[in-house]
């Protein structure tokens, strides 16, 4: 457990130090240097996991199984790829003088603080911890949304943080309501909101207000995941912030509010013996996969573009989950990742390519390829791969989800296909002429750090060709833990 | 069954259920900022004597500590951080508009019967008194939603998003005797950091748009024109 303690111990001494140091020139390097320590940490714990299987700290709070810990690894992974990215990016965005030194300071500290509370949801197995701790990654980011001040940016930090607020108090709701029906069966005590102990026992809990529960967890981290009719303040919130943490906030916290879902659906699953969480999960996912395809499609801004595919994403991922078999539930876990390498990858590439044009409005970003062939080539084949072209991982996941669908509900399969075409086009008609077309008068190279970006993208490859066997071992395991058996 | 039947405790917590409820409502109907702060500081103050009386009646200390923490969170910081601001925002004569306002009334009256609807699930399973603890609680929940969606001044907002806490926080008294203490004591921090950060917040407002009419942050849209 000592590698647990220290994942969660090494952002919170990080957010302390870096709140007064955040605005010398080393800070970036701090910063990456704190991630690259969690990432270690990560790969320990995972090591552990793997050879002895899960484990349960002493006082019970906190909890690794199969599901969180290739998790952990993933956010230490993209959280520290995405700092080496923020330190060249905030360094430039000083040099124009877009934030001054009091706002880096609170860049830096908040970096880490939110990286905390992503580790915290993990590897929580308070249902009511996971609550605050989802709360404390949005109470993170919000002043960072409106870092630039910008009017635009005030704006959507404010209606990040009502929506978001609002929201996830619903989720709370849910959670007393779990913690209500626990209580009724097991006496009232401090256990009664324990993962491992609802789990042990979802089958004695009363359905009814597990039902009830569920559609209000549900609705509640469904905002933070950006299903529609509730994803209003995604786009904003990923349009408008600095570049870095629209790649964190993709690649990380819908996924992990998707993580939270999971979990209470397992739990809902247990108690009900009904499909009914599912079928909820499929209803919100294939909506949000339908109306984020065809909104790709009216988008001018390139940030706004690439939050609407996170919306389809997550909606195809929901989905998949609600599915609930196991091919459908691997799918997913797959999805999840492929997703977030990629999803980071373009918006540390889409990040620089507004540095290099100066502009964010797609029509006026032209001839990437010829100016800085690493940022168009970027650019291109990672829109390439977002897009499920094969041999990437998106692909491989994305096809795995449409044949576990065939399989149990063959008539959604059309939609699905119908869903992927749209926003397959929806990404390319921008995409062509801002990576090809003339260059702009003017326009000069700037430095760049893409190796990160690449090593997204070739991990993102190697998956769509093979998944190595210790993935695909924990990718199996936690789908016994979470749909009950073992793809065939 | 009559409420006499119940026991003096329940018929307390009855009472003061009735009594936040109605705070929900004056809230709802009332266009004055100051007035509008202040009501909500009495609805803390009558959630953290709900709690207080759950602690004392059915010995649960560790209630006291929530209670506590209630009323000097919900009854007296955050309510004086919002009247401060609002004095310093110059905003204390400022009169709301309510669209509506009948209109809203009737939408509250609804979603109290809706609540009550919603809650019948519980009811096979427990007593009276949470029936109508969880019902209530979500009934204030889903009208200061409203609230929300009525107003176009930020402080309103935020009062709307405090007093969603309250109502949750009613529920997990009445019906769980509190969450457990590392729960409570997350939330309670989470409010806290919520409320200064509403503060940062009208501050930047204000420089943005001159205003804290939030009405007038329009210019991102789903699909730009």
């Amino acid at each position: 457990m000592t590698a647990v303690y220290l994942i969660l111990t090494t952002p919170l001494i990080g957010m302390i130090l870096l709140a007064f140091r955040g605005d010398r020139p080393s800070a970036g390097t701090i910063n990456a240097w704190l991630n690259l320590l969690a990432f270690a940490e990560a790969l320990w714990l995972a090591g552990d996991v793997f050879r002895h299987g899960p484990k349960l700290s002493p006082d019970r709070l906190l909890l690794i199984d199969p599901f969180n810990v290739y998790l952990v690894v993933l956010t230490t992974f993209v959280g520290l790829t995405t700092s080496l990215f923020s330190k060249a990016y905030m360094e430039h965005e000083r040099e124009i003088g877009r934030v001054t030194s009091r706002r880096l300071r609170l860049y830096y500290a908040m970096y880490q603080g939110f990286m905390l509370t992503m580790y915290l949801v993990l590897t929580t197995n308070n249902m009511g911890v996971l609550w605050v701790a989802m709360e404390g990654a949005t109470l993170a980011t919000v002043l960072l949304v409106s870092l630039y001040r910008t009017p635009e940016s005030v704006e959507a930090a404010w209606k990040y943080f009502i929506l978001c607020g609002v929201g996830i108090a619903q989720a709370l709701f849910g959670t007393v309501l779990l913690y209500f029906a626990a209580e009724q069966k097991l006496g009232v005590g401090g256990d009664g909101l324990l993962w491992t102990v609802l789990h042990e026992n979802a089958a004695v809990l009363d359905p009814a207000i597990l039902a009830l529960a569920f559609v209000f967890l549900l609705v509640g981290y469904g905002t933070k995941i950006g299903l529609v009719p509730l994803h209003n303040w995604l786009p904003d919130a990923h349009s408008e912030g600095p570049t870095p943490m629209s790649a964190i906030l993709s690649g990380l916290l819908l996924n992990d509010a998707l993580y939270a879902v999971v979990r209470c659906k397992m739990l809902v699953d247990g108690s009900l013996g009904t499909h009914m969480a599912g079928t909820l999960m499929m209803g919100f996912g294939l909506l949000s996969f339908l109306v984020a395809a065809l909104l790709l499609h009216r988008q001018t801004d390139i940030k706004r573009l690439f939050s609407y595919s996170s919306i389809e994403h997550m909606g195809l991922m929901t989905f998949a989950f609600g599915v609930g078999s196991p091919w459908a539930t691997f799918a997913a876990l797959f999805h999840m990742t492929t997703h977030s390498l990629t999803k980071s990858a373009i918006f540390v590439t889409v990040g620089h390519a507004s540095q290099l044009a100066g502009t964010q409005r797609m029509e006026r970003i032209r001839g990437l390829i010829l100016t800085q062939p690493t940022i168009g080539w970027g650019l291109l084949i990672g829109t390439v791969a977002i897009a499920g072209f094969p041999p990437f991982g998106v692909f491989a996941s994305e096809f795995l989800v449409l044949v576990a669908t065939m399989h149990d509900y063959p008539w959604l399969t059309p939609l699905l296909l119908l869903g992927i075409g749209l926003a397959f086009a929806g990404l390319f008609r921008h995409l062509q002429s801002m990576v090809y077309g003339d260059v702009p008068e003017g326009q000069k190279p700037i430095p760049v750090k893409l190796w990160p970006v690449m090593l997204h993208l070739a991990i993102v490859l190697w998956l769509g060709l093979s998944i190595p066997g210790f993935l695909g071992d924990w990718f199996n395991q936690a789908t016994q833990l979470i749909s009950g058996a073992l793809p065939q | 069954m009559s409420i006499t039947d119940l026991t003096l405790y329940q018929q307390a917590i009855l009472l003061l259920a009735g009594l936040i409820l109605l705070t929900s409502f004056l809230m709802l109907g009332q266009t004055r900022l100051l007035r509008l702060i202040v009501i909500f500081a009495i609805q803390g103050c009558l959630l953290a004597a709900a709690t207080a009386l759950a602690a004392g009646v059915l010995a649960y200390p560790h209630l006291y500590i929530s209670a506590i923490l209630t009323l000097v969170l919900k009854g007296i910081v955050i309510p004086m951080l919002l009247y401060r601001l609002t004095h310093r925002m110059g905003l204390h004569r400022h009169m709301d508009t309510i669209d509506h306002p009948t209109l809203g009334m009737m939408g509250g009256i609804g979603l109290v019967v809706f609540s009550y609807y919603v809650s019948l699930p519980v009811v096979a399973t427990s007593t009276l008194v949470t029936l109508n603890a969880i019902a209530v609680s979500l009934s204030v929940v889903l009208i200061s939603m409203l609230l929300m969606i009525n107003r176009r001044q930020a402080v309103a907002h935020v009062v709307g998003f405090m007093s969603i806490e309250n109502g949750l926080f009613f529920a997990a008294v009445v019906s769980t005797y509190g969450m457990p203490m590392v729960v409570e004591l997350g939330v309670a921090f989470d409010v806290l950091v919520a409320a200064v950060v509403f503060g940062v917040f009208f501050f930047q407002i204000r420089a943005s748009i001159d205003s804290l009419n939030v009405d007038r942050l329009n210019t991102l849209h789903e699909t730009e024109k």
